[in-house]
This record gives structure tokens, C-alpha cells and sequence, in this order.
């Protein structure tokens, strides 16, 4: 008993002897300086600063790695340790100031962010992810869903519901075959699901908590995982589906110059461009929807599959290569990315061409719902009635029924 | 209107296929990202 007291109080006074000369080696701030009151630790106001997103200068911390220059002889008390506490040492490994044989670098202080192993274990780019994902993704992401539903409702105010102007005929033809609209709907109603979702995962912090409460909102959010997690595979589907069925209508041709020429009769009454299967402004959200989709559907996989399916370091190599980078005054791309930080690029790219994709997805649903009469018909029963078919697609309506659907001279020629 | 409530009925089946298949093929995000020393259940 009276041995292992003995020992206990050899190893207590060890540890203090360790911990004050540890602390007499730094270089602590006289009264006045910055961080004096905490011996040039962070202070709370530092907290404070990066909870807010402000700029830090945490130079206090990165340069405070010790220095083997100034290490007692070997003999001497902590002499082995060449100068540099455990604390500093952790320090340089996180600044990455530790040279190839794990000691502190002489030299000055070279730049951070490095994808040796020191960002696998101390991560600083997950500091830039989550700044990033609560700033501007969060802000920028908003003001684009909140603007396009701004613009929408000012173009309704002044053009109102885009009606057929020559009234229904009250014959219909059929416009999309039932696997169409199943593609169409099984794409659609999929992205609604994963749009929702995947905005209470990012704004439900900020939004839903506030209004519920956690308690409540956990299972909100477990259940919109869920969703989000599975339902994607759906939308992968109905995404082939409709590229199959619907890529040899949306290939531009010269209709298409015509169709912006007169920014497709959507701005006035009675000006109706000639238009195929697909005018140009649909071929614009078919094609926005295709490269949006894969784009989101790659970078979700890669979510889906933690650490399986990096994709950023070979995309950043292609980009060097091509001189994108280079293009726009850039330095070239990090190419040997942590694997935690492709995690965090994964996320961040599929989040910005979500938000692309729900601007041009609710421009989408407003012409196909309440901007114009006889839209929705097309998706919802398949039949379009043929004075809608004629304004909106007289060549698609001549070529299904061989009649003509212009009174004058061929608009087309 | 059918094919769009039966697309959505589809959406429901294969959210749920497709996780009790993840589920049984190991990759359900508990197993992949826990030791084996974790308990689950």
C-alpha cells in the first residue's frame, strides 16, 4: 500500500515538473498583448470569431510549434524531446510543419492543406467544408430558389396564364404513351421527394429546429435520410428512362434559332414558333435535367458509398489537363485529395447542382402547371387537345396526324 | 393520371427494395463506418 502511495507521488510530482517547465518553454504574452489572459492560448473571443465565419488569424496556434533551435542539451530536463512539447508537436503535425523524418521543420512556416497523412488525422479542410455548407451554400442556395420563385410570380403578374389562343378544339390527340409519362413521373415525383429532403437536411438546423424543436425533429431528419438515401435509386431510373426515350427529339436544329428568335411566343399573345415533338425551350430543360442529373447522381453515388467512389482527384486531373484551371488565371487543382476531403467536395458539388437544378426544375413545373392552359394535360392523361397541339407544336402535330396545322404559308420553310 | 400514380407507387418499391438489398449486401451506413467492436442492435 505505503509502495504504490510512493509511486503515485513520484509520478504526480513528474507530471508537474513535466507540465511547468512545458509552460516555462512557451513563450507566453506580457500584460497588454494579445491573449495574455490565457497565456497565449485561444481566447473566447477567438471561439467566438470562427462560430461566426469571421477571419481569424490563428497564427497564435500555427507558429506555436515549438523550436528545436532553442532545445535544452539532451542531458538537460525534457532535453530529448528536441525542443518541442507533445502539444507543439501536435501542432506542426496539424500545420503540417513536420518534415519527412516526424520532426518540426526548421524552416519557416510553409503552407498548409497538404494531402499527406497528417489531413487524414487532423482534418482543416472539414473547418472550410462546414464554413462553406453553413455560408454561402445556405445563402447563395436560398436567394437562387427564393429569386426564381420571385421571377416566376412578377412574369405571372404581367403575362398571366399562357392560354390557348384559339380556343379548345375539344378533339385531343395523344402526346406521351404511358411509359412516357411513368419515366416522366417516376423522374419527377423522385426529385420532388430528394429536392425536400435534402433541403430539410441542409436548412433543417436553421429552420425546422428552431420551430419544433430537436426532440422532433430527429426523426424528421432520420426519415428524410431515408427517403433521400433510397429513393434516389428511382430517379436514376426514371433519369435513363426519359434519356432513352426522348434524346433523338431534343437534338438542336435550326427550329431551335427560330423558337429563341421570338423567345418562344412566351413574352406576347398569338405568336406561336413552329416546333417539333420538343421546342427549344423544352430541349433546354431536357438537357439541363440530363447533365444536372448524371452530375448529381455521380457525386450521390459517391455519397452513398463513403470512401468507395472518390471522383474529384481524377475530375481535377482532367481539368489540369485540359487547362481550365489556367484558363480562368487559376492555379492547377489539387490532384492527390484526403479521402475525407473528396467526401466534402462530394457534398458540396452535389448540394450546388441541387440548388440548379430545383431553379430549373420550379421554372419547369410553373409552364407545365398554372403558366399555361393545356400544359399539364400532356404529362397527366397523355391527350393534348389539337388546337394546343397546333400553337405549341404544329410540325410534331402535322407529322402525327397529316394534317396541316398552319392556315398560311409553312412557318418552318 | 394512372401512370403517374403508378409511377409513384414504383418510387415506394424500389426505395424499399433497394434498401433491404443495400441492407443485406453490407453496405448499410451502421456496418460500413463501425468497427466490429460496435454494437448495433
Amino acid at each position: 500500500m505505503a509502495r504504490s502511495s510512493i509511486r503515485f507521488l513520484t509520478l504526480l510530482v513528474a507530471a508537474f515538473m513535466t507540465l511547468t517547465s512545458a509552460a516555462s518553454a512557451q513563450t507566453v504574452p506580457a500584460e497588454g498583448e494579445p491573449r495574455a489572459e490565457t497565456g497565449g492560448a485561444q481566447t473566447l473571443e477567438d471561439i467566438l470569431r470562427r462560430q461566426e465565419n469571421q477571419k481569424l488569424d490563428d497564427s497564435f496556434r500555427s507558429d506555436n510549434i515549438g523550436n528545436p533551435d532553442a532545445a535544452a542539451p539532451a542531458t538537460g530536463q525534457l532535453g530529448t524531446l528536441g525542443g518541442v512539447s507533445d502539444a507543439e508537436f501536435w501542432r506542426a503535425y496539424r500545420y503540417n510543419e513536420l518534415d519527412e523524418l516526424g520532426t518540426v521543420k526548421a524552416s519557416a512556416k510553409g503552407p498548409s492543406g497538404d494531402t499527406s497523412v497528417t489531413q487524414v488525422v487532423i482534418q482543416d479542410t472539414g473547418m472550410t467544408w462546414l464554413k462553406f455548407r453553413r455560408g454561402p451554400l445556405k445563402e447563395y442556395g436560398g436567394y437562387l430558389l427564393l429569386g426564381t420563385i420571385a421571377i416566376l410570380a412578377v412574369f405571372f403578374l404581367f403575362r398571366g396564364r399562357i392560354m390557348i389562343d384559339g380556343g379548345k378544339s375539344g378533339k385531343t390527340i395523344t402526346r406521351f404513351k404511358g411509359i412516357e409519362r411513368f419515366a416522366h413521373w417516376t423522374l419527377a415525383g423522385s426529385f420532388v421527394l430528394l429536392a425536400i429532403t435534402g433541403l430539410v437536411q441542409l436548412f433543417g438546423r436553421f429552420f425546422i429546429i428552431p420551430l419544433i424543436g430537436h426532440e422532433a425533429f430527429a426523426p424528421v431528419a432520420i426519415g428524410g435520410k431515408w427517403i433521400h438515401n433510397n429513393v434516389s435509386w428511382a430517379f436514376m431510373l426514371g433519369l435513363v428512362m426519359v434519356t432513352v426515350m426522348w434524346v433523338k427529339h431534343n437534338i438542336p436544329n435550326k427550329l431551335d434559332l427560330k423558337w429563341f428568335a421570338v423567345g418562344g411566343g412566351l413574352f406576347s399573345k398569338g405568336v406561336h414558333p413552329p416546333a417539333k415533338k420538343f421546342n427549344a425551350g423544352q430541349k433546354i430543360i431536357f438537357w439541363g435535367v440530363i447533365f444536372l442529373g448524371v452530375s448529381i447522381s455521380v457525386s450521390g453515388l459517391s455519397l452513398l458509398f463513403p470512401f468507395e467512389l472518390p471522383m474529384f482527384a481524377a475530375t481535377f486531373a482532367h481539368m489540369n489537363d485540359l487547362g481550365l484551371p489556367q484558363l480562368f488565371g487559376m492555379e492547377a487543382l489539387p490532384t492527390d485529395l484526403a479521402p475525407h476531403t473528396e467526401m466534402q467536395l462530394s457534398q458540396t458539388w452535389h448540394a450546388i447542382v441541387g440548388f440548379l437544378f430545383m431553379a430549373l426544375i420550379i421554372g419547369h413545373i410553373y409552364i407545365g402547371s398554372i403558366g399555361m392552359e393545356g400544359a399539364f394535360d400532356a404529362m397527366g392523361s397523355g391527350q393534348v387537345d389539337e388546337q394546343w397541339a397546333k400553337e405549341h407544336h404544329g410540325l410534331w402535330y402535322e407529322e402525327v396526324t397529316g394534317k396541316p396545322a398552319y392556315k398560311d404559308a409553312h412557318p418552318a420553310e | 393520371m394512372k401512370a403517374m400514380f403508378i409511377a409513384f407507387v414504383g418510387i415506394f418499391v424500389i426505395a424499399v427494395a433497394a434498401d433491404q438489398v443495400l441492407h443485406r449486401a453490407g453496405f448499410a451506413i451502421d456496418e460500413v463506418t463501425s468497427a466490429p467492436s460496435v454494437r448495433l442492435d
